[in-house]
């Protein structure tokens, strides 16, 4: 069958089961969307491209599915450098296409040409610079077999004009598409080698104070089940990271929440005084370490993860097993068993729920005439206010880390965030993405008035293609984490962090963008609103609760500092050993 | 590069044969802050794949997160480190240094001793060849200083491991499949 490149790469994209692509046109791309008219493929067309990758990013999260981005050359290219990075980071599997200026014109400074492989090369998992239009269904096929096998990543497609333009010669080629993926230096290992089981068995009957450290590549595996049945098994408790709520249920007696500079104290210190570490798809960043050097001293590691690179990085681990989580958990769970029953750990396990007992996290709603109105509540609120399985997308800043842990996560693809890279504004386009990709579920985004300045306008393409997300936006007039950074560590001379609460006028904002807006001033309105904005199901909503500015994150471990030093908040003083 | 590295290891990077291989590797080396002392590619017997041979120092390049890092990269195919104590290393310079009459017959006396070549001469200059391995390119380049080096250049090293007991001392880091 004759095509032309730009319908070969539809139908390529075809081919790999993709439903919705998020993009915006442009010269270099434009011979692609004509063929778009006529595909059963979804097209969304966002307002700036970061909105595309950031979409196609929630989409992955919420779905387990890659996400699909198209954009133009240049700076339609240059805008999704940002996504790409994010989705890098955090392991999220997107394929990202991007026109090109013809292939004559590479390499002249032509207008819109941008070394997009170039410039991404360290922020893709790979990326590729198509040379004939019949190589498009090969690579498209490679980008989504390497995006979403292994450790999942981005991966960014570069076609030139030439290739797609069915007024060019160069676009014509014989429609093929590969029956398997030769990629000779790529063959990501999977299962777990069976001695280090056995040992990381052994290690694990000989413990006395051990803990399960889940990362995100938990979730990536699909291995939430999994986890829960290994934690079950062996009665050992489990910290979920940032990347790894919902992994396991907030709600189960084993688990501990979330350690780390603002985890909760019994996560951070049965961490720190552990003497067996099973880190499962984690990778020892440095926001759930701290100080490395000091770091869970008299723990030993096992380590398990699908990329070998992230083995012995940051800590040597006693037992490393590279493979996917899943199968690693699976096989582990039988060599447990064969070992028969787990050593007496009453008295770690009481010193855990002393601690819990002791240090909650805490925070104090007044209900007098002035009392402001706190952040936490409106999450409790909101968390108790909404359906149990709602999906929850955040900014990054302080409302990030609220979300984290005044929310009950109960249910594995439920939490959506920027963990690597903590980008500002990804919050509205990937909760519009996770509820394309999941249009039965309520998703809230929970959002800081400074992130929801960066990429508001993506509401927009909500109203436009009816795609109902709400938004709450926690408005403390600031850059609220910068601003907890510059009281705790600058002495409170703070630069450049003010906001103002009016500036803009979020609701008015809300609603020229065809949204709901409303506005909260006081505790008592809270529940109604939320109540209101989770009856609305045709367009999206804006909440704008005007929160008390001067609250801060607790607990925290200043960065750089040991995670023996928690500090537990203004009165409650430090903790720690 | 004129000053060996004290301690250094020595990668053979099979990698498939396509645009924008080289500038993954050594991208991949800037970004994790591994300092590169030489890097030398060519084809191999087989077409598809070409060989990276890079010498990278120890201080900055935990040979174990290299390797890792670099076998991330899709195109990379296969990862052998040579152990310099058992691997035949050489390299390939070009110089051009001052042979005035008065010195003409001392350098052409050292091109000889070192087994060089002279492959073109000037006036008062004479240009070299010399191949060998790269601790007695360094020598050489030493003695030439002395008369004046205008002109050097060196391909960076290229290198097997030796014959006898090949098996045991090819540490094949990262062979996939
Ligand atoms: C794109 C980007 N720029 C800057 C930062 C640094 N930064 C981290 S949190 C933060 C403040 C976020 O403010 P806001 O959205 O209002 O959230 P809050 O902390 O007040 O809840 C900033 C500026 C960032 N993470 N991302
Ligand atoms: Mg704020």
């Amino acid at each position: 069958m004759k095509l032309n490149g730009g319908q070969a790469l539809i139908k390529s994209l075809e081919m790999e089961g993709v439903e919705v692509v998020f993009g915006l046109p442009g010269g270099a791309i434009l011979p692609v969307y004509d063929p778009i008219i006529d595909s059963p493929i979804r097209h969304i067309l966002v307002r700036h491209e970061q909105g595309a990758g950031h979409m196609a990013e929630g989409y992955a999260h919420a779905t387990g599915r890659p996400g699909v981005a198209m954009v133009t050359s240049g700076p339609g290219a240059t805008n999704i450098v940002t996504p790409l990075a994010d989705a890098m980071m955090d392991s999220i599997p997107i394929v990202v296409i991007t026109g090109q200026v013809p292939s004559a014109a590479i390499g002249t400074d032509a207008f819109q040409e941008c070394d997009i492989v170039g410039v991404t090369r360290s922020i893709t998992k790979h990326n590729e610079l198509v040379t004939s239009a019949q190589d498009i269904p090969r690579i498209i096929q490679e980008a989504f077999h390497i995006a979403t096998t292994g450790r999942p990543g981005p991966v960014l497609v570069d076609i030139p004009k030439d290739l797609v333009d069915p007024n060019n010669p160069n676009s014509a080629m014989e429609w093929e598409w590969p029956d398997s993926i030769d990629l000779p230096g790529y063959k990501p290992t999977t299962k777990g080698h069976p001695r280090m089981i056995r040992e990381a068995a052994n290690l694990i009957a000989e413990s006395r104070r051990p803990v399960i450290y889940a990362g995100g590549g938990i979730l990536k595996a699909r291995a939430a089940q999994a986890l829960r049945e290994l934690a079950e098994l062996t009665g050992i408790s489990v910290v979920t990271t940032l990347m790894a709520r919902g992994a396991f249920p907030d709600s189960h007696p084993l688990c501990l929440g979330m350690p780390g500079m603002h985890g909760n104290y019994t996560a951070i210190t049965s961490m720190q005084q552990s003497d067996l570490l099973i880190a499962l798809g984690s990778r020892f960043d440095d926001r759930v370490t701290g100080k490395v050097g000091a770091f869970a001293p008299g723990a030993k590691i096992i380590h398990v993860d699908v990329d070998p690179a992230e083995l012995g990085k940051v800590r040597r681990p006693d037992v490393p097993i590279v493979g996917d989580c899943k199968a690693v958990i699976d096989e582990l769970i039988k060599a447990v068993r064969e070992l028969g029953p787990q050593p007496d750990r009453a008295e770690w396990d009481t010193q855990l729920k002393q601690w819990q007992a002791q240090f909650p996290l805490h925070y104090e709603q007044g209900w007098g005439e002035g009392d402001a109105l706190k952040p936490q509540f409106c999450i409790e609120q909101l968390r108790d206010g909404s359906p149990e399985d709602t999906i929850v997308v955040s900014g990054v800043g302080q409302h990030q880390m609220w979300s984290s842990q005044f929310w009950r996560f109960n249910h594995p693809y439920t939490w959506i965030n920027s963990g690597g890279l903590g980008t500002m504004g990804f919050a509205v386009p990937a909760a519009i993405g996770a509820k394309v990709g999941m249009p039965g579920r309520t998703v809230w985004a929970i959002d800081g008035d400074g992130c929801f300045q960066m990429t508001a306008q993506e509401l927009v393409t909500a109203s436009a293609e009816r795609i109902p997300v709400k938004v709450a936006i926690l408005n403390n007039a600031y850059l609220g984490m910068v601003r907890q950074w510059q009281e705790l560590f600058y002495e409170e001379r703070y630069s450049e962090v003010y906001l103002s609460p009016d500036l803009p006028d979020y609701k008015m904002w809300a609603e020229a963008m065809g949204c709901v807006g409303m506005r909260v001033e006081h505790p008592d309105e809270v529940a109604p609103a939320i109540e209101k904005a989770n009856s609305i199901d045709d367009r999206p909503v804006v909440i704008d609760f005007r929160v008390d500015w001067t609250e801060k994150v607790y607990p925290m471990v200043a960065a750089g500092t040991s995670n023996d030093a928690v500090i537990l908040g203004p009165e409650m003083g430090e903790g720690g050993h | 590069m004129a000053n060996p590295p004290p301690r250094h290891h020595i990668l053979s990077v099979l990698v498939e044969n396509k645009a924008g291989v080289l500038a993954r590797v050594s991208s991949l080396f800037a970004r994790r802050g591994f300092n590169i002392y030489s890097l030398a590619v060519a084809p191999t017997d087989d077409e598809r794949f070409s060989r990276i041979t890079i010498v990278v120092d120890v201080e900055s390049s935990p040979l174990e997160q290299v390797t890792k890092q670099l076998f991330k990269l899709i195109n990379v195919v296969k990862i052998s480190e040579l152990d310099p104590a058992h691997a035949v290393e050489r390299e390939m310079m070009i110089l051009t240094v001052k042979a005035e009459p008065g010195t003409r017959g001392q350098v052409i006396e050292l091109v000889d001793v070192f087994q060089g070549r002279i492959v073109d001469v000037g006036h008062d200059e004479l240009t070299i060849e010399l191949a060998g391995p790269p601790s007695k390119l360094d020598d050489f380049e030493d003695l030439m200083r002395a008369y004046g080096i205008g002109a050097l250049q060196r391909t960076g090293r290229v290198a097997l491991p030796k014959l006898e007991r090949t098996a045991t001392r090819l540490r094949s880091i990262g062979k996939v499949g």
